[in-house]
């Protein structure tokens, strides 16, 4: 009975807290309709401002509370709504995703340079000492004060939702923003206020939450995809179904901790499982819940930012390939081995960004689990392979069927889902599996892949085969882009609702396109292994894919070019590094700051590139209006007519 | 047309991204009139009056409203500076209830909310029955007579109204009407979009042929009825 006790009380404690976060991240979803991705970001700054204050200065708690959650967090909120936020209404969800991935690191980056990463940083629990005894039961204060502050919120929001004009306003602004600024509210003002709020829940949260667990960055950044999980049970509208569901989860993983090992009495492989996998329960929990949402509505497209550039064509993509096979098989004899390997990654960098140009820059599909699909062919490579070319297939196999495996639950919903399915595949793969099966910290043998009658021992050999490589894939994907497939994908971007009215399946084209992005992942994953000849899960935690999805956002995601650059960004970073003092995360730093100044252009700097060379050569080649023919032939014809068949529809 | 105009737009060239919809629209309201602009699908004159109500940017051209340059100001401060525009469709919040909807009108005028109450219920009665009811599980007369209500209480120096007869039953569309009438006579400037031509005829002072992004033809409205129903319709209207 005490045990039940214990566990309900726990659960009902983490469940509020998660309560308080999901209801702030539901609050500036529905005003905006951006879902903000650096919400636990934003909570777990607040925390430590108010680390800072309370304990750092030795300020009074209420004044430090004060400061935190009526000052700081407020204005974060603001400002960030203000600078990222504003600036993009109205544009399409994979740009709000980028842009708040891009806040996430970018907090997450500032976090580490303030608050550097050697202290030891304790924030005491509310009353700390204090407990009342209910029974054989023993309940603290700051149990108390954490369910406390949670009914007094979820009564004050209700208040502020029904009685309160500016709270009425902010719901009707998710209703018709152009009719709440007709009626004389001004839309932006109400937004602005509803991300402050945000903000404030958030730092509330992460207030609460930083005893229970420690004050690590990226615990309280990551803990918030319990929220996400709750939230989706209230469908990101209603804030009582999310209290609801935050409650439930909290409970659901006290329950496995506290009643885990009572299941061993029963049957003890059962106990061990629940042991091993407490840390996915909210992961699997959200899964359930996307598999529950109802389908989303089919839209049609709209034409928001710069038409995508050309894809290269045939000859031009062959010349460049050649040029890129022949310099480094020229350079590779002449740079010093550890060169060659910072070439070596940036170039299976590339490949895999390669990979997130045929899904997220021709298909639209956002994936931000893709270097856990790199994680999974390297795992494969050296589990099964042992450098053989069946290896190759068995990793691309492998990380096929997981694409898939992710991408089924949600094809029928929004693009947001897909990158909430993947961000918590990302993360449970990352906690659970590959900490398992590589060891924490610890490393996992990969044998490099042996052709027979090709040198592939030697760097210069490998990095000249990993041209070989990326050129052929890039080539494919060049192919697959021009060619039918290709066109169905582009038609899909632009407006799934014109497809399914022209006969396209649009599940199947969406999980092929998902499988094959993931198996080539793969491909990159066991070439990764290789290259290293041991792996860890260090190499494939969840955060680095959202740099990698930020990079090449950057680069251009619907360009080669952009996954060559990318890749070679990715590569630098460390040799950066070297030159900045160790808690400078300048991966993030530097991708946050790139991804929300040139990520709001699709088409990136490749794309840029792509456009003054077509420029040049339209200048060399005459007047303009042999330029209009020109670019009005053959496939691209077909789908201005699908993009106006979107609009019309 | 004399006297100063209420609203006047000059030259406006105007459109949709990469889609130019205004060639050109030039068209003045007088102070305490009403101002019928007709025409097919796709004239542009749903565009025109948002243009008036800021919501879009001429690209090119000038809005004047009373006499002041307003090119660029925010719906909301023109909402707040008199201009009230009842869009197309139902404008109204369908996930709040109709007392709801009447608070947020309350935004756009100095009336107190049990004022604004008053108001809207004593010339709707039945909006004063569904006060707590979601206004989106209403009728569409009923969602556009809450529509209305905030021509009502706003006060309006120009009301602008987007095809408010649209799919209603015809005993609606002349209570409607009767509120554009009321409204006329309280000396409010109207510039009302409508595809029923001879019923927006009846209540206005002068008139407007829209088509393909120009104007066609402005008169008094017994010569753009004969303009419309002979030369543009073809003697259906």
């Amino acid at each position: 009975m005490t045990t039940f006790l214990a566990f309900l009380t726990s659960g009902l404690v983490v469940g509020c807290i998660y309560a308080l976060t999901a209801t702030g991240l539901v609050v500036t979803y529905m005003t905006s309709g951006i879902f903000n991705f650096a919400h636990g970001a934003i909570g777990m700054i607040a925390a430590f401002v108010y680390w800072q204050v309370a304990i750092g200065w030795g300020w009074p708690t209420p004044i430090a509370l004060f400061v935190t959650l009526f000052i700081v967090a407020p204005l974060m909120g603001a400002v960030i709504e203000r600078l990222l936020i504003r600036p993009i209404r109205g544009a399409s969800v994979d740009l709000a995703i980028v842009i708040t991935l891009a806040l996430l690191l970018l907090l997450i980056g500032v976090a580490s340079v303030i608050w550097k990463g050697t202290a030891v940083r304790i924030v005491p629990p509310f009353f700390a000492g204090h407990q009342v005894q209910i029974g054989s039961l023993s309940v603290t204060y700051h149990q108390v004060v954490v369910v406390v502050v949670a009914i007094i919120v979820a009564v004050s929001l209700k208040l502020l939702f029904s009685r309160t004009r500016i709270g009425i306003a902010m719901r009707g602004v998710v209703d018709d923003p152009d009719l709440a600024a007709m009626a004389g509210a001004s839309p932006a003002r109400v937004q602005q206020l509803s991300w402050a709020l945000g903000a404030s829940l958030a730092g509330l949260a992460g207030i609460l939450l930083a005893p229970l667990v420690n004050l690590d960055i990226l615990t309280l950044t990551l803990l918030v995809i319990n929220g996400y999980a709750a939230a989706l049970v209230g469908r990101l509208r209603s804030l009582p179904l999310t209290a609801a569901g935050a409650i439930a989860l909290g409970l659901m993983i006290n329950a496995a901790k506290i009643y885990g090992p009572d299941a061993g009495r029963i049957w003890q492989p059962l106990a061990d499982v629940i042991r091993d996998n407490q840390a996915v329960i909210p992961m699997a929990f959200l899964f359930v819940m996307l598999v529950t949402l109802p389908s989303a509505r089919l839209r049609s497209g709209s034409l928001i930012g710069p038409p995508s550039p050309q894809p290269a064509a045939l000859t031009s993509a062959l010349i460049w390939g050649g040029v890129l096979i022949a310099f480094v098989a020229i350079a590779a004899p002449h740079l010093s081995s550890s060169n060659i390997v910072t070439g070596s990654k940036a170039l299976i960098f590339a490949l895999t960004l390669l990979s997130l140009v045929l899904l997220t820059g021709y298909g639209g599909q956002v994936s931000l689990c893709q270097l856990t699909f790199v994680g999974l062919g390297s795992y494969a490579m050296g589990a099964w392979g042992g450098g053989s070319l069946l290896g190759v297939v068995a990793a691309i196999l492998l990380a096929a069927a997981a694409g898939a495996a992710v991408a089924l639950p949600t094809l029928r919903l929004r693009g947001l889902y897909l990158a909430l399915a993947t961000f918590a595949f990302a993360s449970a793969l990352d906690l659970v599996f590959f900490n398992q099966v590589f060891g924490t910290g610890g490393s996992f043998a990969v044998e490099r892949l042996q052709l027979p009658g090709i040198p592939t021992e030697s760097g210069q050999a490998y990095i000249t085969l990993l041209a070989v490589v990326f050129v052929l894939c890039s080539l494919l994907v060049l192919a697959v882009r021009r060619g039918r497939y290709g066109r169905q994908l582009a038609a899909l971007n632009d407006s799934p609702a014109a497809c399914a009215t022209l006969g396209v399946n649009i599940n199947v084209t969406k999980l092929a396109v998902f499988a094959v992005s993931a198996g080539m992942a793969g491909f990159a994953g066991a070439l990764f292994g290789g290259l290293r000849g041991q792996v860890g899960p260090n190499d494939f935690v969840a955060l680095a894919s959202l740099t990698l999805l930020l990079v090449l956002r950057v680069g251009g995601i619907n360009t080669v070019s952009g996954a060559l650059f990318g890749g070679a960004v990715m590569a630098s970073f460390p040799m950066l590094q070297e030159h900045v003092p160790s808690n400078w995360p300048l991966a993030y730093l530097l991708t946050g700051i790139a991804a929300v100044s040139i990520g709001r252009d699709p088409n990136g700097l490749g794309g840029r590139i792509a456009e003054l060379a077509e420029r040049l050569r339209a200048n060399r080649s005459g007047p303009p209006a042999d330029r209009l023919r020109a670019s009005q032939r053959g496939d691209d014809l077909e789908l201005e007519e699908v993009r106006l068949v979107g609009v019309a529809g | 047309m004399t006297g100063t105009a209420a609203l006047e737009l000059r030259d406006i060239v105007a459109g949709y991204g990469r889609i130019e919809v205004l060639h050109g629209v030039s068209l003045a309201v007088p102070v305490g009139s009403v101002f019928a602009l007709l025409g097919p699908n796709g004239a542009g004159k749903s565009t025109t009056l948002q243009i008036c109500s800021g919501k879009i940017r001429p690209s090119r051209g000038c809005v004047h409203i009373a006499g002041a340059h307003v090119n660029g100001a925010a719906p909301e401060a023109l909402a707040k500076a008199g201009v009230c525009r009842i869009p197309e469709g139902r404008g109204i919040f369908p996930n709040l209830t109709v007392a709801e909807n009447l608070r947020m009108w309350t935004y756009a005028t100095d009336l107190s909310l049990r004022e604004v109450q008053e108001k809207a219920y004593a010339r709707f009665p039945r909006l004063g029955e569904r006060r707590t009811q979601l206004a989106g599980t209403m009728s569409g007369g009923e969602q556009q007579m809450l529509a209305m209500s905030r021509a009502l209480v706003a006060d309006p120096g120009v009301l602008l109204l987007d095809e408010i007869s649209m799919g209603l039953a015809p005993l609606i569309v002349a209570e409607l009407y009767e509120v554009v009438r009321a409204l006329a006579a309280e000396g409010i400037s109207i510039l009302l979009v409508e595809q029923f031509a001879r019923t927006a005829l009846a209540v206005a002072d002068y008139a407007a042929v829209m088509t393909q992004g120009r104007i066609a033809m402005v008169g008094q409205p017994a010569d753009v009825a004969d303009f419309v129903s002979e030369a543009y319709l073809g003697g259906a209207a």
